[in-house]
């Protein structure tokens, strides 16, 4: 039981991941700033924005419901530290986890967003409620190609539902982003990343410029502090989980350290030039695009993975 | 109203730089009433032009509008030397039409900016920005301020530009120019813009022609209007340009015929400036001695169209009465054209797509009694009251 709390509490979940998930936070946040010709902040920034919040007033819309809305953001927390902690133990090697752990991943994943909602919905404010029902179009649009990349995963993998074995078999036979369907299935799943993290084009339930922060919009405090850290660590953990599906996971022996940690940067450094060379798009445009553009991509990919390319 | 949704823009929100209230109906996403509140942001200019002398009105009328500053005093340049008929020194009216169109540069950038940015597309907001500031350096060696450059005095200008400064204006349009490409380009091949701007927001001419828009967004929707060219003050019929105008209506032709303009206004400062070469030592500002009793209009092509500029003179050394209309209090309303029926994110783009600028279109449509808050009138009193006195006016003077 001991070693189970550790896992989630210190490393690697709540505490590692939420710092690495700072660092590229950071990372992120530099990229755009000096894409844009601007300086940029701090490497300790993101941890700044986090102790500062905890020590702000958290106000609680009055007509709300106060539990519901307090409780969201806690219960997100839980779920992408669950996810951090169940991408993160096959991926570092640490424990070989279960046969299945991929089908509680996708749940675990989806955790944060549907809190989102909760939360939004129990503010019992219009902005936020046309995010919330933003982000539930949006679920709907995503995850079916998600799921379809996923499996092409699995077809690849031998048919093996366990992360570890994923792991194993893009070792003994070459990184899934080596062959055909593994590249096609990469461009799938980094769209889908990008509205899983809710980042430009598909930021569309948290829309500044329309709706003021969207599902966020009544949070403030502490509680805006513990969305700003579950945004940290998916900001960790799904780039990770890209690295271990499509690049052979990461590996902390000797010179794989960096190798391990570019891989991750890299797909951040992906997901950061989309989001600044991109306007956001409408649900309606985003919602065609998943389920024509990116499921016809993830079919492919299947198709070609059951032909062994 | 039965399930609709109320769904606030304003009075303070990312999409506004300004207080603003707008007030969008919605069942679910879809717009489907829009309701505009005024009078966050009242300030009483014309009143307090009233109290002014002619010459100082022009540093009053230039803070209407921060991004526009220009654009009210040369309305109300051309009001005011109407009166006596005042006739400005060819080297002034250069000056002053480069004034103009270095400022339509950095109002068309600054709302190509904030369009990108209301757009999620932060990086076209940076970019704009950035390359808007050497035009702002411009107005400096110009005029020695960023913005709100007080240039203007009745009958001409008040600095000369120097000789030496010819060349280093024309070193910044050059550097000026493939930065301009660069964002042109950015926004005109984007395929991800096309799809989000194109078919958003449209306004038929004929919608045009039912609110009276004016400037780019007439002239997005095929309405060819362009008060430089057809009532022609300062140098604009000394020079050789020619209006843009797209037919599309909707949000990309605006942003198109904006981008457009930018090219034609760097033209048109080359040829001032060849123009000032062969003014040399020309006089800048005309004498006048004093405004004697009238009337006069101004008109003026802003960024955002339009200026209109009236002042009634009664002799004394100050207006009688001065009255503005800048371009946005006819923009605005179009929103009931182009917004209903839209979505959300659509309205957000279509209000912003007119360049709306709140302060220089504010009006006091109430009357309250400040110590105890109660309403006396509210505008519809005021118009029925404004119609009564016409009448009384009416059967006072025309009868007799």
């Amino acid at each position: 039981m001991g070693k189970e709390i550790f896992y989630f509490l210190i490393f690697p979940g709540l505490l590692f991941s939420g710092v690495i998930g700072g660092f590229l936070s950071w990372f992120d946040r530099k990229i755009t700033a000096r894409v844009q010709f601007r300086q940029g902040p701090p490497i300790l920034q993101p941890f700044y924005d986090f102790v500062k919040l905890l020590a702000k007033e958290t106000i609680v819309p009055l007509k709300g419901s106060r539990l519901t809305f307090l409780f969201a953001p806690v219960f997100a927390l839980f779920g992408a530290t669950m996810s951090s902690v169940f991408i993160l133990l096959p991926a570092l090697g640490i424990e070989t986890g279960f046969s299945g752990d991929i089908i509680v991943l996708i749940y675990l994943l989806n955790i944060p967003s549907v809190c989102y909602i909760i939360g939004a919905l129990a503010s019992a404010n219009p902005m936020a409620s046309v995010g919330a029902s933003r982000e539930m179009k949006l679920i709907l649009s995503y995850e079916v190609p998600f799921l379809l990349v996923l499996l092409s995963i699995v077809i690849k993998a031998d048919m093996s539902i366990k992360l570890s074995e994923i792991i194993a078999v893009q070792s003994a036979n070459g990184a899934f982003i080596g062959s055909i369907s593994g590249i096609i299935g990469f461009i799938t799943i980094l769209m889908c990343i990008q509205a899983k993290l809710g980042l430009v084009p598909f930021d569309i339930a948290e829309a500044e410029g329309e709706i003021c922060d969207g599902v966020a919009i009544e949070y403030s405090g502490s509680a805006l502090a513990l969305i700003k850290l579950t945004k940290y660590i998916m900001l960790f953990a799904i780039p990770a989980l890209v690295v271990l599906l499509f690049m052979g996971g990461m590996n902390f022996v000797g010179i794989n350290i960096l190798w391990s940690i570019l891989k991750v940067l890299l797909v951040v450094l992906l997901i950061t030039l989309i989001r600044n060379t991109n306007p956001r798009v409408k649900i309606k445009q985003a919602m065609k695009f998943f389920w024509v553009w990116m499921n016809l991509f993830a079919i492919v990919a299947v198709i070609l993975a059951i032909f062994g390319l | 109203m039965g399930k609709r949704t109320l769904v606030p823009i304003g009075p303070y929100h990312p999409l506004l730089e300004e207080p603003e209230f707008f007030k969008l109906y919605c069942d679910g996403e879809i717009v489907k009433e829009v309701v505009w509140e005024t009078g966050y942001n009242h300030r009483s200019i014309e009143k307090i032009c009233e109290s002014k002398t002619f010459e100082q009105v022009f540093y009053v009328v230039e803070r209407i509008c921060g991004i526009c500053s220009t654009s009210h005093p040369f309305a109300y340049a051309n009001a005011v030397e109407s009166i006596p008929g005042v006739d400005v020194p060819i080297r002034a009216k250069y000056i002053r039409t480069i004034i103009g169109e270095l400022e339509r540069i950095h109002s068309h950038l600054l709302w190509v900016g904030l369009a990108g940015h209301f757009l999620g597309y932060n990086t076209v907001f940076m970019w704009a920005w950035k390359y808007r500031e050497p035009v702002l350096d411009m107005f400096e060696i110009i005029t020695g301020n960023r913005n709100s450059y007080a240039m203007f005095t009745i009958g001409g200008v008040r600095r000369d530009i120097k000789e030496e400064q010819y060349p280093q204006l024309e070193k910044l349009l050059d550097e000026f120019k493939p930065k301009l490409d660069l964002i042109t380009g950015a926004v005109m091949d984007d395929p991800v813009l096309h799809a989000r701007l194109k078919g958003v927001g449209v306004l038929t001419a004929e919608d045009i022609h039912d609110f009276g828009a004016v400037g780019p967004v007439a002239r997005a929707s095929g309405v060819d209007i362009d008060v430089r060219r057809d009532d022609p003050y300062a140098a604009y019929d000394m020079v050789d340009w020619k209006v843009i105008t797209a037919q599309a209506g909707d949000v990309f032709a605006k942003a198109e015929v904006r981008l457009l303009e930018l090219y034609e206004s760097i033209s048109i400062i080359r040829q001032c400036i060849e123009g000032l070469k062969k003014e040399k030592g020309g006089e800048i500002k005309a004498k006048v001695k004093e405004i004697p009793p009238g009337i006069g209009i101004g008109r003026a092509e802003a960024p955002r169209g339009e200026v209109f500029h009236f002042v009634k003179s009664d002799g004394s050394n100050s207006p009688v009465r001065h009255k503005v209309r800048a371009p946005s209090f006819t923009c605005i309303p179009t929103f009931r054209r182009s917004c209903v029926g839209g979505t959300i994110a659509d309205a957000a783009i279509s209000l912003a797509a007119v360049d709306p600028c709140y302060c220089c279109t504010e009006r006091m449509a109430q009357v309250y009694n400040y110590s105890t808050g109660k309403r006396i009138m509210n505008a519809a009193e005021l118009i029925k009251l404004s119609q009564k006195r016409t009448e009384e006016f009416k059967t006072k003077f025309l009868k007799g």
